[in-house]
């Protein structure tokens, strides 16, 4: 881990205890990683299961609640929050491929059911972790870098990054691949411009937001980026796609995977 | 253009503001505009870094004034009978204003006692929210605004683009055009014409003499202290102190928030607020205005007015989280770091506070009805709350905002226009995606569908598809997947 963390990760994450390496662990999926980009999820559970952690998917899974949430529906985001919390009863981690379903998860789910102290959502909240979060810092996972020399960028949700922290355990897993030099690009910490409902509502903002966002990735040497929520990606890869450039980002679990001998090769 | 043809009160702003998206795509679509802004709001946010070295020191700061403000609002309106019965001790008359229509009458009234026909003006961002201007001049009275970013702004019959920068949307070449339209001494021709040096001292001439004729001089206030009765203003040109001491009335206005309970409060609050503004260390100009020209004196202003001015912020004071709205100090940082407002700039808001702040404080001036398209207008990345000094949640007030405009009808009003965004349409959908994501079996059911029918994908999806392409559906659900993931290694 690196030593200096920033202020703003000692402002949004309290110290947290993080617990030994469990035998077994809940994964979370999101709907967007469900629908959409599924592969990432199977190598976020593959990489798991290489660490010796059996991994649990409950089928009755769906959506955090996030999108209802952030429109404010908060009944609504309620209801299906709720049933989230039924379908991981075990008392072990939940990781979350998302950073921003993860905040949502471990933060605002103590908001969402303040005024239901008999859900015990806070040990439920306790039990969320982020993806990188996981890896870095409860499995402290040793990564052997099999691939070839190349240059990435990282891409932090923002939500990841104020509210989850991977700005710094994304970084401490790129870091240990030896082949991988990471590379910032110009305002790196700068919002995409996804923001969920507000790419839709706002499309015209939220597209100027995303043109500066791949003017700046496009601008660095780096052969791809990596990150960890698909909120963003899905933003960022559709804007370079139309643009017509070849560049993309990939997910950190797959890319993590790829690079130390498993999934498949895009390289 | 006569009195009755102008709106003096919040309403013109009410009608910009509901011109939201119009404005938008306007400014959106002006790359000098966004280039100004990009570049002045590095420049902000380069300074402020390095006026807070420590971060630790910062957070400490950052949660002593937090405090401070939170116990001042817990108190409000006992500390402002405080303020009142010291400033009327100290010969300073109060008045209150619930409206900006009531405030702008009680100005112009005190004017013409008077006899008053020539204004300065100080900076003044709570006289910009009641269009104090308009109203004087509508009667006759010259108002000029002595900022030299006001003074910009007001030539061009703009409004301020920014609380602290109120020109920040032009560059000097756009001044220097300017001022060659408006003042006759002024020409393009010279060599200097569009260096700052130039264009400041040139503002700098027109305004002195204006100061030496003035009849009355109005400021705004950044902090009120109610143990002393005295208005503290920070300002950089001097030009608040000459409106404040030069002629012979000086009265200043300021909304109920303003108050704090101690002068001890003031030294923390004043170092967050020029280095969160600026990066200053401090302002070059800190005024202490404590009573008017006292016998034996021989400068400063016989009397000294302050207006008080409530303008919907009671409502947000009412709600206990609405009310942390209240504890801002108006530096600016939150749309110095705002990518939205670094894209739109602030005169899309149509609003007289833009940026973050203006969307969560604005409803409660204008309603939430003018002001719906506000709070949905961020991506909610949390870069204004993360700099905010005073540690106002601002992206969580944007979400209780979106729920007040989508409440359904019938519950009690905490909020005016609250409900306004609510479409029975955007509801039935929410309904909808209730009921899929509680039931799993239906929810994969659709997914199920949506994996097999993914060849329907349209290639466009409004605004998503203007600058985007549109994923499609996967061949395979993560759900399907797994499950045949783990059927695969149970066969092993």
């Amino acid at each position: 881990m690196p030593t200096t963390v920033s202020h703003s990760a000692k402002r949004h994450t309290p110290r947290r205890n993080y617990p030994p390496k469990p035998e077994r662990v809940y994964l979370f999926g999101t709907c967007l990683a469900d629908a959409l980009f599924p592969e990432s999820g199977l190598d976020a559970i593959e990489l798991l299961e290489r660490q010796g952690v059996e991994v649990l998917f409950p089928q009755g899974q769906t959506c955090c609640g996030q999108p209802a949430y952030n429109s404010g529906y908060q009944e609504e985001a309620k209801a299906v929050a709720r049933a989230q919390i039924a379908q991981f009863p075990l008392d072990i981690p939940i990781v979350v491929i998302s950073g921003s379903c993860g905040g949502m998860m471990r933060h605002h789910y103590l908001d969402l059911f303040k005024d239901e102290p008999d859900l015990a959502v806070e040990a439920f909240c306790e039990r969320i972790f982020e993806f990188t979060e996981f890896l870095s810092c409860v499995l402290k996972i040793e990564l052997r870098d099999q691939g070839v020399p190349e240059r990435v960028a990282l891409h932090t949700s923002c939500a990841a990054r104020r509210e989850m922290d991977v700005h710094i355990s994304g970084k401490a897993l790129l870091d240990q691949l030896d082949q991988v030099e990471l590379v910032e690009h110009a305002y790196a910490s700068e919002c995409c411009g996804f923001g969920g409902t507000f790419a839709v509502k706002h499309g015209d903002i939220s597209g100027a937001m995303v043109q500066d966002k791949v003017k700046h990735l496009l601008a660095t040497d780096a052969v791809r980026y990596v990150s960890a929520d698909w909120g963003c990606m899905m933003n960022i890869n559709g804007a370079l796609e139309y643009r017509g450039a070849a560049f993309r980002g990939e997910h950190i679990a797959s890319y993590l995977l790829r690079r130390t001998g498993g999934g498949e090769d895009q390289a | 253009m006569t009195a009755d043809t102008i709106a003096t009160d919040g309403s013109k702003y009410a009608a910009s503001a509901r011109q939201f998206r119009a404005n938008v795509a306007r400014d959106l679509a002006d790359p000098a505009l966004r280039e100004n802004f990009r570049g002045a709001m590095d420049y902000l946010m380069e300074k402020r870094k390095q006026a807070f070295p420590s971060e630790e020191e910062l957070e400490s700061l950052r949660r002593k004034c937090q405090l401070i403000k939170q116990r001042c609002l817990l108190k409000l309106p006992e500390l402002l009978e405080q303020l009142e019965s010291k400033l009327v001790q100290n010969g300073i008359q109060v008045h209150w204003a619930e409206t900006t229509a009531e405030a702008n009458t009680i100005i112009a009234e005190l004017i013409q006692r008077q006899n008053g026909t020539k204004v300065v003006k100080g900076k003044s961002m709570v006289s910009e929210e009641t269009a104090l201007n308009d109203h004087l001049q509508a009667r006759g009275i010259e108002c000029l605004e002595t900022d030299m970013g006001e003074y910009i702004v007001q030539l061009a019959g703009e409004h301020p683009s920014h609380i602290i920068m109120p020109a920040i949307h032009q560059n000097k070449s756009q001044v220097a055009k300017l001022f060659a339209e408006h003042l006759p001494d002024f020409s393009l021709a010279s060599e200097t014409a569009t260096d700052v040096d130039t264009l400041i001292q040139t503002g700098r001439q027109v305004l002195r003499d204006k100061f030496c004729q003035a009849d009355v001089g109005i400021t705004g206030v950044n902090f009120a202290v109610a143990e002393t009765g005295t208005l503290c203003l920070v300002e950089n040109e001097g030009n608040g102190r000459m409106t404040s001491t030069v002629p012979e009335m000086h009265i200043a206005i300021t909304g109920i928030e303003k108050v704090v309970e101690f002068l001890d409060d003031v030294p923390p609050l004043l170092s967050l607020l020029t280095r969160s503004a600026t990066g200053q260390i401090i302002s070059t100009y800190f005024n202490m205005i404590s009573h008017p020209r006292q016998p034996g004196e021989k400068d400063g202003p016989r009397e000294v007015h302050l207006v008080l001015l409530d303008n919907g912020r009671s409502q947000a004071f009412a709600d206990e989280e609405l009310r942390q709205t209240l504890q801002c100090i108006r530096c600016g940082a939150c749309m110095n770091h705002c990518p939205v407002y670094t894209r739109i700039g602030g005169h899309a808001y149509g609003t007289v506070y833009p940026g973050p702040i203006g969307k969560i404080v604005s409803p409660h001036m204008l309603g939430l009805e003018a002001t719906k398209d506000l709070p949905t207008a961020s991506s909610l990345c949390g870069a204004c709350g993360e700099v905010c000094p005073v540690k106002i949640p601002i992206p969580k007030i944007l979400l209780r905002l979106r729920q007040e405009s989508v409440k359904p009808p019938g519950e009690p009003i905490v909020v005016k226009g609250q409900g306004c965004n609510r479409k029975p349409l955007e509801a039935g959908i929410w309904q909808l995606w209730r009921w899929l994501n509680t039931s799993p079996t239906l929810y994969r059911a659709v997914m199920w569908l949506a994996s097999r029918g993914r060849w329907l994908t349209p290639k466009k999806a409004g605004a998503w598809t203007s600058v985007r392409t549109l994923p499609k559906p996967a061949r395979r659900s993560l759900h399907e997947l797994v499950k045949q993931r783990e059927k695969h290694r149970g066969n092993r």
